[in-house]
C-alpha cells in the first residue's frame, strides 16, 4: 500500500509540474502569439497581411500534428534545448509547443471581443501601439484570456498523459505502466480519479479568477 | 483653427468606389460650437474622424492651429492628438477601469507624473460633477454619466478642439439636456473649439453657432444658426423647421 501511495504521489507530482512549467511557458509566448495575430489582422492596428498569413499558417501546421507524433518529431529539438530528449523535464517542450498555438489562438479570439470603440479613443488620444496592446487590449480581455489559460492547462493534463512515450512519467504514464500493463486495476482508478480531481480543482480556480477580476465589468 | 481644404475620401471597396467625402472646404473659427449636421450615411462621421486622422483622406489638408495634419510624421500626430479631445456616442470608456483610471488614462499616456494626474482628475471630475462616483467602474453608471466621464477623459490633456461623435445621440433628451449644457459651459470656460455632428437638429439648435450640412458627401451648405434656420436650402432643414413650426403651431392652438 504504501509503494501504491508513493507511485501516485510521484506521479501526480510529475503531471503537476510537466502541466505547470508547459502552462507557464506557453503563457510567455503564447500570449504575444495571439497579439500578433490579432493586431496584424486586417482593420486592425498593425495591420500586416504578411505576418498575419505566416503566422496563422504556422499555427494551424502546429495544432493539426497529433500530439503522439508532435512528441517524436520533436525529439532533436528537445535534445538541443534541454540536453536530453527522455524524462518529465523533455516532456515539457513538446507540450510547450503544442500549447503556445493553442493558447495563441484563444488569446486572438478573446481580443477580437474587445470593443473596437475602445482601441478608437486610445489611438485618438495618441496612445502608441505598444500602449494600446499593454493598456487596453489585454486588460480589456483578461477575463478571457485567463479563461483560455484555464483550458489550456486542462488540455495539458490531458497531453502529459502520452509523455510515457519519451519517458516522461505522470499519471497517464502510471496508469498505463501498471493498470493496464500489469492489470492493476486499482492503480488505474486511482489515477483517473486524482486526473478528474485535477481537472476540477483548476476550473474552479480559473473561474475563480475570472469572476473576481470582472465583478465589476 | 480647423481649417479643411478641398478634402476627399474615397473607400475602394468589393463593391466599387465609394466617394464618403467629395471636396470639402470648411473654416472652423477659435472657440466656435460648430455643428455638422446630416443624415446617416452623409458622412459626417468620415469628416469628423478626418480631424484627428483616425481616417486617412484621399486628398487635401487639414489645418489644426496652424499644422496640416496629413503631413506630420507619427510621432507628431501622437503629439497633437493630445491636444484634441474627442467624445462618443457610446461612450467607449475602459471597462476594466474606474470612473478615476477612465480619466487618468490619455495623462498616464502622456507620461504625466502620478501627483500631477491625481490632481488633475480630481478637478476634472468636479468639474463634470461626478466627484462622488470616483472609484466606480463604467458599468455602474448611468448613460449620462459615462458621458460626463468621456467628457472629462477627453478635456485630461487640455485640448484646444473637443470633436464630439453625436455625443447625445444615445441619451433621453433630458440626459442630452445636461450634457449639452455641459458643453456649453467648457467652451464658455476654457474657449475650447468644439465640433459636434448631429443628426438631431434639436442638438444642433441648442448648442451650435455655425453649422454645415452635410449630404452625399459634400458639403450642402453652411453658415449661422441663424442663416441656415431661416433660409434653408437644405431638404433636411426644411424638413426640420416645418415641423418644427406644425408642432408649435398645435401647441399654441391647444392653450388657445
Amino acid at each position: 500500500m504504501a509503494e501504491t501511495i508513493n507511485l501516485l504521489l510521484s506521479s501526480t507530482l510529475e503531471t503537476l509540474y510537466m502541466v505547470f512549467a508547459s502552462v507557464f511557458i506557453a503563457s510567455i509566448l503564447g500570449i504575444p502569439l495571439g497579439v500578433l495575430l490579432m493586431v496584424t489582422d486586417k482593420g486592425q492596428i498593425l495591420q500586416n497581411e504578411i505576418l498575419n498569413k505566416i503566422l496563422s499558417s504556422i499555427v494551424n501546421i502546429f495544432r493539426s500534428i497529433p500530439f503522439v507524433i508532435l512528441l517524436i518529431i520533436l525529439i532533436p529539438f528537445t535534445r538541443f534545448l534541454v540536453g536530453k530528449s527522455i524524462g518529465t523535464t523533455a516532456a515539457i517542450v513538446p507540450l510547450s509547443i503544442a500549447a503556445i498555438p493553442f493558447l495563441g489562438r484563444l488569446v486572438e479570439t478573446a481580443l477580437r471581443e474587445v470593443n473596437s470603440g475602445v482601441i478608437e479613443a486610445a489611438q485618438a488620444m495618441g496612445a502608441s501601439y505598444m500602449q494600446i496592446i499593454l493598456k487596453v487590449l489585454i486588460p480589456e480581455a483578461l477575463p478571457s484570456i485567463i479563461s483560455g489559460i484555464t483550458i489550456t492547462a486542462i488540455n495539458l493534463i490531458g497531453y502529459s498523459a502520452m509523455a510515457g512515450v519519451i519517458g516522461g512519467g505522470g499519471l497517464g504514464d502510471l496508469a498505463v505502466r501498471y493498470g493496464y500493463q500489469r492489470f492493476m486495476l486499482d492503480i488505474m482508478l486511482y489515477t483517473v480519479a486524482i486526473l478528474v480531481l485535477m481537472v476540477q480543482l483548476i476550473q474552479m480556480i480559473g473561474d475563480r479568477i475570472v469572476k473576481q477580476i470582472s465583478k465589476y465589468r | 483653427m480647423i481649417k479643411i481644404t478641398n478634402l476627399t475620401k474615397i473607400y475602394n471597396s468589393n463593391m466599387g468606389r465609394i466617394v464618403a467625402l467629395d471636396n470639402i472646404n470648411l473654416h472652423i473659427k477659435k472657440g466656435d460650437i460648430f455643428g455638422i449636421i446630416g443624415l446617416s450615411g452623409a458622412g459626417k462621421t468620415t469628416l469628423l474622424r478626418c480631424m484627428n486622422l483616425l481616417e486617412k483622406p484621399t486628398k487635401g489638408t487639414i489645418e489644426i492651429d496652424g499644422i496640416d495634419i496629413t503631413k506630420i510624421s507619427a510621432k507628431q500626430l501622437k503629439e497633437i492628438r493630445r491636444k484634441i479631445g474627442m467624445i462618443f456616442q457610446h461612450f467607449n470608456l475602459l471597462s476594466h477601469r474606474t470612473v478615476y483610471g477612465n480619466v487618468a488614462f490619455p495623462l498616464e499616456i502622456a507620461g504625466v507624473d502620478k501627483n500631477k494626474i491625481k490632481e488633475k482628475v480630481i478637478n476634472l471630475l468636479e468639474l463634470v460633477g461626478l466627484s462622488d462616483k470616483i472609484n466606480c467602474y463604467p458599468s455602474e453608471l448611468s448613460g449620462g454619466q459615462k458621458q460626463r466621464v468621456g467628457i472629462a477623459r477627453a478635456l485630461a490633456n487640455d485640448p484646444k478642439v473637443l470633436l464630439c461623435d453625436e455625443p447625445t445621440s444615445a441619451l433621453d433628451p433630458k440626459t442630452t439636456v445636461s450634457i449639452l449644457e455641459l458643453l456649453k459651459d467648457i467652451n464658455n470656460k476654457f474657449g475650447i473649439t468644439i465640433v459636434l455632428i448631429s443628426h438631431d437638429l434639436n442638438v444642433v439648435k441648442k448648442i451650435c453657432s455655425n453649422v454645415a450640412v452635410i449630404e452625399n458627401g459634400r458639403i450642402i451648405e453652411q453658415g449661422s444658426i441663424f442663416e441656415i434656420f431661416n433660409n434653408s436650402k437644405s431638404d433636411i432643414v426644411k424638413n426640420f423647421t416645418q415641423n418644427v413650426i406644425k408642432s408649435e403651431f398645435f401647441e399654441v392652438v391647444n392653450i388657445g
